[in-house]
């Protein structure tokens, strides 16, 4: 490539939302770059206030297609600290449950739809499966297992609608979720390739030392519950995140960036909740994961791809050891009481930590409302990632260069509708 | 349309949560197949290649909020051969245009720190505001097999079989017992479209609209029957302000019950 010139991808493929990329490149140097978001403004925290504390999960799973169930998940939670309620036994397992279903089909759509088209040169994924139909078709049929249990559990697998503050509307019978055994033992099985496959694929030499932060639980994969935590020494109660994060709102972007005070940008999501939290993964999944070559942390997010898979297999097999363990609540539901006051959450969604407080009166209105999705955490991050991935890059065509500046925004599995919406490319050199 | 051609497809979105798009790629033992069939010309969440229009048939997604969108959508018009509308906010502004019944600068100065880097219009509004469209898929998010169904009408060139009656009919296929009659729980089912096939009353839980009016609805009679049940206008309001928030009948009969 020229040395002042400028890289542009007008809308940014193969993630959730719409955004677009610009980088301007002088003198072989990058002299601007920016993730532009364009998706609208469409304004939850504004219309949640007046709306009663129940009518959140519904509301704000709205927010995404993709991770619905993380949003029901953190709202849920959010309003049950302020009542000062806290879930146990057989319905909170079943939260972790519809969670796995989600993470599952999550993963997999990411990995085997939009990231792996990369990796092995396809536009997408109904051309790679010209040539390798098995590998799609396996890969369609994992993401349907996961899609299973949100049906089952939610209800449908977008928008599902049997959460509800204090538990669930209704839990179904048993067999129901004996029926789904057979495939996830299947799943399980085929997650196990899945990581197989996907480190087989040719990696970008590629690292940086992030600052990772994940929820982290004393005694399991944390998915709902934990202490937020980071690798480079936080370790905070999630009540004090607004402590150390803060929002910052720039021009080019109707996504709000993150910022963790005093540290700058983090990065969330599957690495680095394999980094933080491997020792309470599955032995299955070590195992796995062992046999892929990976260590115990993970700094290239091009590899991010096999984490995924990894994840995908840790929640088979806790979405198997859950069922196996069956037992009917005697309540679908925790009765509680309205009070006022504010309540926080973090749960992790596919793509990282999701952050919701709300202000709740005593008659159970929202009176305020904050939102901090994944992809706005990861925003700055991969802004970064880019600016170190593009100089030593800039011998190659445009084509080529533009095409693994998507890849290397898509690592991180975008949802800009979450964050806002789409991506744009845009390289500019002067 | 040329028969020895396969039919090209575009899908565009607009402000929305990317659900309904996602039902096409949530068709799992579908989606091969379809892809047999239909050319997936331009579909950016699921590939990088594009192939110029003209298209035979466009899936719009989302609603209106920008001057942006405003003029883009006159152009997919433009390109498209056969468009239809997906979802709630296509069809009707879905949850974001809840702004429509407040002040949006009010909503700008709470979400963002500078107000004035955002551009956006006033109210969220259904495509078909704005073009010709030429047919409207309900749902929050929409039924997959209905779009499955609505695209092999299409290419068969027959009318789709889309029910317009109301969830009641589908609980009483279904065999519910009727959540307001049995336990009191207030709906939404008697006017609300099918297309869920009765799901929350399934879950014991009162419909919630996310299909949007059914045709020629009885929303007064229903408000009625939910003050009977001891629900406040505040409560009945916010029922009928929810997905569908932005549809005629579903509009005026929230309206009535604004302090």
């Amino acid at each position: 490539m020229k040395t002042n010139q400028t890289i542009k991808v007008e809308y940014l493929a193969r993630v959730e939302g719409e955004g677009g990329l610009k980088i301007r490149i002088k003198d072989g140097k990058i002299a601007d770059l920016k993730l532009n978001i364009f998706e609208p403004p469409r304004y939850f925290e504004g219309f949640l206030r007046g709306r009663q504390y129940s009518e959140a999960p519904d509301i704000t799973a709205r927010i995404c297609g993709i991770c619905p169930v993380a949003y029901q998940m953190s709202s849920i939670h959010a309003m049950e600290a302020v009542f000062g309620l806290k879930q146990s036994g057989y319905l909170r397992e079943l939260r972790r449950l519809l969670y796995c279903g989600e993470w599952i089909e999550s993963h997999i759509l990411h990995a085997y739809l939009l990231h792996a088209p990369d990796f092995l040169g396809y536009p997408d994924a109904i051309q790679m499966a010209g040539d390798h139909p098995e590998v799609v078709k396996a890969g369609l049929k994992l993401k349907k297992t996961g899609n299973e249990i949100v049906n089952l559990l939610g209800g449908r697998e977008i928008h599902p609608i049997n959460s509800r503050v204090g538990g669930w509307y209704k839990i179904p019978p048993k067999k129901q979720f004996l029926r789904l055994l057979e495939e996830l033992k299947w799943a399980r099985d085929a997650a196990i390739d899945v990581v197989k496959f996907t480190s087989t694929l040719n990696f970008p030499d590629f690292e940086r030392d992030y600052e990772f932060v994940a929820l982290s639980h004393p005694d399991e994969y944390a998915l709902n519950e934990g202490r937020l935590i980071s690798s480079k020494g936080l370790d905070i109660a999630v009540d004090e995140y607004e402590d150390h994060f803060e929002e910052q709102h720039l021009r080019h972007s109707t996504a709000l960036h993150s910022n963790h005070k005093g540290f700058g940008a983090y990065h969330v999501g599957p690495l680095a909740r394999y980094t933080l939290n491997y020792d309470k993964l599955s032995p299955i999944a070590k195992q796995a994961a062992q046999d892929a070559g990976m260590g115990t942390t993970c700094n290239n997010p091009f590899k991010s791809i096999i984490v995924r898979a990894i994840e995908t297999l840790w929640a088979c097999d806790e979405a198997i050891r859950i069922i196996e363990n069956f037992e009917m609540p005697e309540k679908p539901w925790v009765d509680y009481d309205i009070n006022g006051g504010i309540g926080h959450a973090i749960t992790e969604a596919p793509r990282g930590i999701l952050y919701h407080r709300y202000r709740i009166d005593s008659s159970g209105y929202i009176r305020t409302a904050k939102i901090v999705p994944p992809t706005s955490q990861n925003l700055r991050t991969i802004e970064l990632d880019l600016y170190e991935f593009v100089p030593p890059r800039l011998h190659k065509s445009k084509d080529e260069l533009t095409w693994e500046c998507e890849q290397a925004i898509r690592n991180y599995d975008p949802c800009i509708s979450c964050s806002c919406h789409f991506l744009k490319l845009d390289i500019e050199r002067d | 349309m040329n028969r020895n051609k396969k039919p090209k497809l575009a899908v565009w979105k607009f402000a929305s949560c990317d659900g309904c798009q996602l039902s096409l790629l949530d068709c799992e033992d579908a989606l091969l197949d379809f892809a047999e069939v239909i050319q997936i010309a331009n579909f950016p969440e699921a590939s990088r290649a594009v192939i110029h229009g003209k298209y035979d048939i466009s899936l719009v997604e989302g609603s209106i909020t920008t001057s942006h969108d405003a003029e883009r959508i006159h152009k997919i018009r433009r390109q498209s051969k056969f468009l239809m509308t997906i979802g709630a906010c296509a069809t009707s502004g879905g949850i974001q245009a809840l702004r429509n019944f407040a002040d949006v600068t009010r909503f700008n100065a709470i979400v963002y720190a500078h107000p004035e880097y955002i551009s956006t219009l006033n109210k969220s509004t259904p495509i078909r505001d704005h073009i010709y469209v030429d047919f409207e898929l309900h749902g929050c998010p929409i039924n997959k097999l209905q779009l499955v169904e609505v695209c092999s009408a299409f290419l068969h060139g027959r009318k789709p079989v889309v029910p317009t009656h109301s969830v009641c009919m589908d609980c009483k296929r279904k065999g519910n017992p009727c959540v307001m009659v049995a336990h009191q729980t207030p709906c939404l089912g008697p006017v609300t479209h099918a297309g869920c096939n009765a799901l929350c009353p399934s879950y014991n839980r009162g419909c919630f609209g996310c299909f949007g009016p059914k045709e020629t609805p009885k929303t007064s009679s229903l408000a009625k029957k939910w003050q009977d049940l001891g629900a406040s206008n505040d409560e009945i309001m916010r029922a009928f302000r929810g997905f569908y928030s932005y549809a005629e009948p579903f509009r005026k009969e929230s309206e009535m019950y604004e302090d």
